[in-house]
């Protein structure tokens, strides 16, 4: 028999793939079916969203907050206006806490129905998608009544929120709050159990604890191996000191275990979002400080000296003192970071955002070696990938 | 908004005191300076000693950052060593965040720490990439965000917010070419900041200072 000779052959995946979440341009060296290397190529959405930062008063950001991981958006603000908040030294009155937490959880909800109905998609499943989203509408509806926007709310503010809820929305979310649970139940029947669905994902890109460590994984990530990790426990911002939930963890850190933590993590957050709306106190919304908060219109008509820091606030901006500040939340795909550098004028110095997918991303050769072609869609579906972040 | 409160020398009271004195005597010579502002630690320590620095962070059992959580710099170019690199690290053990900075310019490399942390690797070369950091002995030290056959370095202070090329699909030619950009109207940068409290000279304060 003539000896053949074999060899890998490289492999484009992407940028314009509907299992890519996004624009991911993947080389894969390929061993017939099999993943010998991975290498990520990112940057195709890369905006400069940094560069902006530093150029524009610090208000004028909050919007690019939302344009980063464009699935959990106010999260994102939420972790920027903490950063500027511990620099300016002020504080949040409980009343902006309070929506300010629910918001990020309703957001994390919002965030992983995206996730774990693609999830299911990429693995075969078309039902929860369909499900999901009608849904995940409802949520963007809230962001809308709130803020006029339905996906980049750029609703948070340094001190709090731009404004308080409208009537009545507090009554309607408690109310999609018992609706969602009948819905959250279906879909978790169709896929948890299922049969195909678990096939694709578990035993599919296990990693230990310490490679976990090592590749700096935060979030639903590091949780599925087994580390009981959450900021919102170790670190509470705002009032989650006050909110009663618990950290949902895995023991395999494949797959399937990122997808049950998920799961498990939208009910909790479903529990601190009624915890809110039970126990949010009325009071204002915003600090009352002037160089911080701009006056109310009313005031602005009668008070010349109203009308001065609303004109400051509007061209100059909030002016932040020296220093260099790093605030983190607990987004939904793990630990965002803000280190942000003042040099006392109304503009960042510099501002590094630290998303979680972007560690995760690059731990996509380790994850993926020596798995078939589809496992890898199942991989990146289950990281919860989304480009804004990554390519910032 | 007094925030100079913090700032000030760290009270003996304050939470992050003990871990400053332990890291003070876990690394000897090898600590420039430590600083407690805004309830955050920040040790400075030599570029060429970083591996060395991190590895007795990461392994000490009264340390344990084992995870790394961003690595990036900061370009000040007025100073002759322009950059500061900057790593955060996490204890989840102690609960603890620590940054660690060090200096260097645009000449001298820093030792990667991909060796001790394997996530530093995009890290390090976002690093290179935004601003032209040099990291030596990484395994891997390619450009990452920019675009393929991108020239310069876009997060230093000296590179214009606008860019230098701009890209657009031609036609004619049937590809994407790139073209120096070409401003329809000039870049607009407002100065809002008051004259009465930056820091920049009034126009005629020559003559008054004459």
């Amino acid at each position: 028999m003539p000896e053949i000779q074999m060899r890998n052959f490289t492999m484009n995946f992407g940028p314009q793939h509907p299992a890519a979440h996004g624009v991911l341009r993947l080389v894969l060296e390929m061993n017939g079916e099999v993943v010998e290397r991975a290498d990520p190529h990112i940057g195709l959405l890369h905006r400069g969203t940094e560069k902006f930062i530093e150029n524009r008063p610090y208000l004028q950001s909050i919007p690019y907050f939302d344009r980063l991981d464009y699935c959990s958006m106010m999260m994102q603000e939420h972790a920027y206006v903490l950063a500027v908040e511990k620099l300016l030294g002020i504080e949040v009155p409980i009343r902006a806490q309070y929506i300010r937490v629910m918001f990020a959880e309703l957001t994390r909800i919002m965030n992983h129905l995206l996730n774990l109905t693609t999830m299911a998609l990429d693995v075969g499943a078309m039902t929860p998608l369909l499900w999901g989203f009608e849904e995940r509408e409802k949520l963007m509806g809230f962001y809308e009544e709130v803020s006029g926007s339905r996906m980049h709310a750029n609703y948070f503010r340094f001190g709090g929120v731009n404004r308080d809820m409208p009537a009545g929305l507090p009554e309607r979310i408690a109310a999609w709050c018992d609706s969602f649970v009948h819905v959250f139940n279906d879909m978790d029947n169709l896929l948890t159990e299922n049969r195909i669905f678990k096939q694709r994902t578990v035993d599919i890109g296990k990693f230990t604890v310490e490679q976990c460590l090592d590749w700096g994984f935060s979030g639903p990530m590091i949780r599925a191996a087994g580390v009981p990790w959450d900021l919102r426990k170790a670190q509470p911002y705002d009032c989650y000191d006050r909110m009663d939930f618990d950290i949902p963890v895995g023991k395999n850190g494949d797959c399937y275990d990122r997808y049950l933590v998920r799961v498990a993590e939208v009910r909790e957050s479903l529990k601190i979002m009624r915890q809110c709306l039970r126990e949010m106190p009325d009071g204002p919304i915003r600090p009352d400080d002037r160089k911080v908060t701009p006056p109310p219109r009313t005031e602005m008509k009668r008070s010349m000296e109203s009308l001065i820091h609303h004109f400051k606030l509007y061209t100059e901006g909030v002016h932040v003192p020296n220093g260099e500040v790093y605030a983190a939340v607990e987004s939904s795909k793990g630990e965002f970071g803000v280190y942000l550098v003042g040099d006392g004028t109304n503009r960042p110095y510099k501002c590094k955002i630290r998303s979680p997918g972007y560690a995760h991303l690059q731990a996509l050769d380790a994850l993926g070696k020596g798995h078939m072609l589809a496992d890898v869609v199942a991989i990146i579906a289950a990281m919860d990938i989304v480009f804004g972040e990554i390519d910032r | 908004m007094d925030a100079n409160v913090s700032e000030a020398t760290p009270e003996p009271a304050h939470v992050l005191a003990p871990l400053q004195a332990h890291c003070a005597n876990l690394l000897g010579d090898r600590l420039l300076d430590a600083r407690i502002a805004y309830d955050e630690l920040t040790i400075e320590v030599p570029a060429q000693r970083i591996v060395d620095v991190l590895t007795v962070l990461r392994d000490d059992p009264g340390c344990l950052f084992k995870v790394l959580l961003d690595v990036t710099a900061v370009d000040r170019p007025e100073n002759e060593q322009r950059f500061t690199v900057v790593y955060h690290l996490l204890s989840m053990k102690h609960n603890r965040r620590i940054r660690v900075v060090a200096a260097t310019d645009e000449f001298t490399p820093v030792p990667s720490v991909v060796p001790v942390f394997s996530t530093a690797n995009w890290f390090e070369r976002e690093t290179w990439d935004m601003y032209g950091v040099m990291f030596s002995d990484h395994p891997d030290l390619r450009r990452l965000l920019t675009d393929y056959g991108f020239d310069g370095h876009p997060l230093r202070k000296d590179f214009p917010l606008t860019g230098y090329v701009e890209m657009r699909y031609d036609p004619e030619q049937q590809r994407v070419v790139y073209e120096p950009v070409k401003l329809r109207q000039d870049f607009r940068s407002f100065d809002f900041l008051s004259p009465w409290e930056g820091s920049g000279l009034l126009p005629g304060d020559e003559k008054a200072s004459n």
